[in-house]
């Protein structure tokens, strides 16, 4: 049985690791916020797991946090939000996908080889929930580092996020108030960039934050 | 005496896959055309088409060289070959032990050489054109394949066929993200090697997107049934890879009274039945793409193999 709870877990997370590489692939506004919203579920479904095998009721708040703020509420009104931009046809493309995608493959790589080393110790349940949460939240900084449209920066911010969670209900013992609290300030971050995408619509027609960088003189 | 039966039985395999891959090719058109609500042939029209072509006779190019008609035999025998060492309905045949992942890799790269080089034998521009597409599409699709060898390697412990799928079937697997990962990126690599829809559309004829059409456009008579065959046979291939490694449940072992072979051939048939089907489906719901995205599909399976390969390191028993 316990082989089992393990490979369940593993699962759930190593298709967390996968589902940001599908992020990482979109090219399209729309589908992006579509396969967010899977990261989320998943997400959902391994913190319920863990909860289940850690016997520790209160992840169960966070699974369903998880389910219905980031899976649910988020991908629903960034839809709406791009859809009032009239950017959900756009079709972006920083860096090549294939070098995305390499670059990607060697973050993996490095958080594997930091967390088995780092965490030798530990109960290798946690270890490896560490590792693969270290990968999701490099790739969604990946992700950030790579689009240059702000709503998909967004939802590289909040795949960093979910990786935080991952990373969290690996570590047995995190009180529910610091995961509710941390759950409210992703709430609160994610209507403060809803108003700024529009500040900044407004003010440059465009949410390509490239523009930013020319109002401020760095690009000529 | 037993060496006999042995060899009786691997026998029957070659013919096997030889008789069924024609089948398989006609149960993939059937689907497609009753799902996009046409009739369709009959699924024993390749066959007669195959008939068809045999009694027919051969128009060669006047500049034509002995490659050029050497080319389609040596094509199908590699595809055979290759096809005939993988497992379909028993493990453990008289040559299972060359039945290697590499090798059958190396076997079906050299048949893509002669291919490659018999398309551009003739010097017009189409085969030109197929050769050097099939050589993109192959540089891509070949380390994403051996990455796949690699994890499954790693995980079984062996490349030989016979030992992963006798390792698949026992308890000691689990749930794995690698082997997902390696069965999504094996699928993709399938899918291209056979050109099948995203990457080529095997029915057509259309200069902007042809592929393999393109390299046998100069073929005729018997020559074009031998590369048809061969087409069928690696479709076949591909199909009994994946079943005999992640599907290998009903394959008979060494030594197995008949009753186990034929339940063996029974769960075969119906693993190449779904297989058909399941393909007949994918390429229904999903639009050709253009041939400069192929690499992106590509990339993809590598970096499913690579990443099956990394996460293999971080699981249960090392």
């Amino acid at each position: 049985m316990p082989a089992l709870a393990f490979d369940t877990a593993h699962l759930l997370a190593g298709g967390l690791v996968l589902v940001s590489f599908i992020l990482l692939y979109q090219d399209r506004l729309s589908s992006l916020l579509t396969i967010y919203a899977l990261h989320a579920t998943l997400l959902a479904g391994s913190v319920a797991w863990q909860a289940e095998v850690q016997n520790a009721p209160h992840l169960y708040v966070t699974a369903a946090i998880a389910l219905g703020f980031k899976a649910i509420v988020i991908p629903v009104s960034l839809r709406h939000i791009v859809i009032r931009l009239g950017i959900h046809r756009e079709i972006e493309n920083v860096v090549g996908t294939g070098l995305t995608m390499l670059g990607g493959m060697g973050l993996v790589a490095l958080s594997m080889v930091v967390m088995l080393k780092a965490a030798a110790m530990a109960d290798p349940l946690a270890r490896e929930d560490l590792a693969f949460a270290l990968a999701v939240v490099l790739l969604g900084l990946l992700l950030m580092v790579t689009r240059r449209n702000a709503v998909s920066q967004v939802v590289g911010f909040m795949s960093l996020e979910n990786g935080l969670v991952l990373a969290a209900t690996g570590a047995k013992g995190m009180p529910l108030v610091v995961e509710i609290s941390v759950a409210f300030s992703i709430l609160i971050a994610f209507i403060v960039i809803g108003i700024f995408l529009f500040r900044i619509r407004e003010r440059f027609d465009t949410v390509d934050v490239q523009a930013l960088d020319r109002f401020r003189g760095e690009l000529r | 005496m037993a060496l006999a039966i042995d060899l009786a039985i691997q026998g029957a395999q070659m013919a096997l896959v030889l008789l069924l891959a024609p089948l398989l090719t006609g149960i993939v058109r059937k689907a497609k055309a009753r799902l996009q609500r046409r009739r369709g042939a009959s699924i024993l029209q390749p066959y007669r088409d195959l008939a068809r072509l045999l009694r027919k006779d051969v128009v060669l190019a006047e500049n034509a060289s002995w490659l050029f008609r050497v080319a389609p035999y040596l094509v199908f025998a590699a595809n055979w070959v290759a096809a005939a060492l993988v497992p379909s309905f028993a493990t453990g045949l008289t040559f299972s032990w060359s039945a290697d992942l590499i090798a059958i890799i190396a076997l079906l790269g050299s048949g893509r050489f002669f291919l490659a080089l018999a398309g551009m034998d003739v010097g017009t521009s189409f085969g030109g054109i197929g050769a050097s597409r099939e050589m993109l599409i192959a540089s891509l699709a070949e380390p994403a394949m051996l990455m796949i060898v690699f994890t499954l390697a790693l995980i079984a412990g062996s490349t030989q066929l016979s030992s992963v799928a006798a390792f698949m079937v026992s308890s000691g697997v689990g749930l794995r993200v690698s082997l997902g990962l390696a069965l999504a990126a094996l699928v993709m690599v399938a899918i291209a090697e056979n050109a099948r829809i995203p990457i080529d559309n095997p029915a057509t004829h259309l200069e902007l997107t042809m592929v393999h059409e393109a390299m046998v456009l100069e073929y005729s008579g018997r020559h074009l049934a031998m590369l048809e065959l061969a087409a069928s046979v690696k479709l076949l291939l591909y199909i009994s890879l994946i079943a005999c490694i992640f599907v290998p449940w009903g394959l008979a072992p060494l030594g197995a009274p008949a009753a186990a072979l034929g339940i063996g051939l029974a769960s075969y048939g119906a693993k190449l039945l779904c297989g058909g089907v399941l393909l007949a489906f994918f390429e229904t719901t999903i639009a050709k793409m253009r041939v400069f995205r192929v690499p992106d599909f590509l990339g993809a399976a590598l970096m499913l193999g690579l990443l099956g390969t990394l996460l293999r390191f971080v699981s249960r028993s090392f």
